[in-house]
């Protein structure tokens, strides 16, 4: 029988994002505040037994805030989060996406008071087939992948 | 209830207060007294209309107003930040009415400041003193909010009104025609929100064919302001003019509303016709700013 072989290389200790809709590992990759030295691997289009397709991101010893988790929940809402220490599963997360997000998205309009006045951006989260951010202050309504994630 | 800031925060009950109110003002049944109550009325955009009814709601019922139009004279124009210029109105005043080109203002006021904001217009985003008026005009000449067909005709796009109005009867099962030139649609979020809440609605380029069936029609003003360009404006500002030609089969129920100011989209002769309304529609928003205003203050 062959050998089993990873097609991304385990990580002794981090976090793994599996199970990222096929074609956005990029997208959740640029939400994640990497330091120069981070050791990250992408894997695209890779086969999945539950959905045909997926991405996966496995990070060398970065642990995610929770910024960074509600950002990822907002863009690939069927990833799961695993911790990884000295080779083995120490925590599981299950992503939620929160009813508002604070201060990670950048207003696409120019009129909108967040983009005149110092202040934090308030989004509402709206689940349906796609996800999609109302403003909570000009309640502008866009598609996740038409505004600007910051973490 | 604190602030008024968008129709989308009402609920059917709330909204059905404040008609009920607006309803026993007029008819003198209440007598909300706000005396020693002062309203700081901060016009940051211009306007005549939305200012004088407010001017006029206050002081028939016993207030007093301050007002600032425009930011020529104000410390806005040296710089200061909306939030300052908020925080040292709120020190004076009751109560902030306040209208702005910057979309979300009145809601970011209401978090700024500890009196109650009611926002007269942001931008293309709500109006939603006028809605509550524009509804009550519907109650008045249609006797329910129930099951109305409205033909919203215009500038669907930057009308800030029309975006009020939609979701101000997204619970009284409308049917909506919009009626406009094809750049001037509806926003796609409030389309969207429509679908989401399986409300009927269609639009349309032209409105001889559904007239007939409507029970309100609301007209608005192509907005010059709204446009880039002069050039942008001049192409499409006489897409819709409601003439007489066009009422001799409507139902007896129908009314013309409109926020006015009007250019000409309505003539003249329309307003000798029992189908205008739109001049008691800015009456009866005085009667509304009334029950506003004394719902914030808690005067009944």
């Amino acid at each position: 029988m062959p050998k089993k072989q990873l097609k991304v290389d385990a990580i002794k200790n981090g976090t793994v994002i599996d199970h990222i809709a096929a074609g956005k590992a990029l997208s959740v990759a640029e939400i994640i505040n990497l330091n120069s030295s981070d050791e990250i691997m992408v894997g695209i289009n890779l086969s999945s037994r539950k959905t045909g397709k997926k991405d996966i991101i496995k990070i060398e010893n970065h642990e995610l805030t929770a910024d960074e988790v509600n950002s990822i929940a907002l863009i690939a809402p069927s990833a799961t989060l695993t911790i990884i220490n000295d080779y083995k599963v120490t925590k599981k997360i299950d992503l939620e996406l929160p009813e508002l997000i604070n201060g990670l998205i950048e207003c696409p309009n120019h009129s909108c008071v967040t983009n005149t006045e110092n202040i934090k951006t308030r989004f509402q989260t709206i689940v349906n087939e796609t996800i999609s951010v109302r403003c909570v202050y000009c309640e502008k309504k866009y598609n996740v992948d038409e505004v600007n994630i910051n973490v | 209830m604190n602030n008024l800031i968008s129709m989308r925060d009402l609920s059917k009950q709330e909204i059905e207060r404040f008609l009920d109110i607006a309803a026993k003002i007029e008819s003198g049944e209440l007598r909300p007294d706000i005396s020693r109550k002062l309203a700081a009325l901060l016009f940051f955009e211009p306007s005549t209309r939305t200012l004088f009814s407010f001017e006029t709601a206050v002081k028939k019922i016993g207030g007093e107003t301050f007002s600032m139009i425009g930011t020529s004279s104000s410390s806005v124009k040296k710089g200061e930040s909306l939030h300052d210029t908020l925080k040292t109105i709120s020190m004076y005043a009751d109560l902030i009415v306040m209208r702005t080109t910057i979309e979300g203002a009145a809601r970011y006021a209401s978090e700024v400041v500890d009196i109650p904001i009611v926002n007269a217009g942001d931008g293309a985003n709500q109006h939603p003193t006028q809605s509550l008026l524009d509804l009550y005009s519907m109650v008045k000449t249609q006797g329910t909010l129930n099951n109305l067909t409205l033909g919203l005709v215009g500038d669907l796009r930057y009308g800030r009104t029309v975006h009020s109005l939609v979701q101000a009867l997204k619970d009284f099962n409308p049917k909506f025609y919009f009626a406009s030139p094809a750049h001037l649609r509806m926003p796609s979020s409030i389309i969207h929100d429509l679908k989401e809440k399986n409300i009927q609605f269609e639009e349309i380029e032209e409105i001889d064919s559904i007239i007939n069936e409507l029970d309100i029609m609301y007209v608005t003003r192509i907005q010059r302001e709204r446009f880039p360009s002069l050039e942008e404006y001049e192409k499409v500002k006489d897409s819709y003019v409601i003439d007489v030609n066009m009422l001799d089969n409507v139902k007896d129920n129908f009314k013309i509303l409109h926020p006015l100011p009007r250019v000409n989209e309505i003539t003249k002769a329309v307003d000798k016709t029992p189908y205008a309304y739109y001049f008691e529609q800015a009456k009866n928003g005085v009667y509304m700013r009334q029950a506003i205003l004394s719902i914030l203050l808690k005067a009944i």
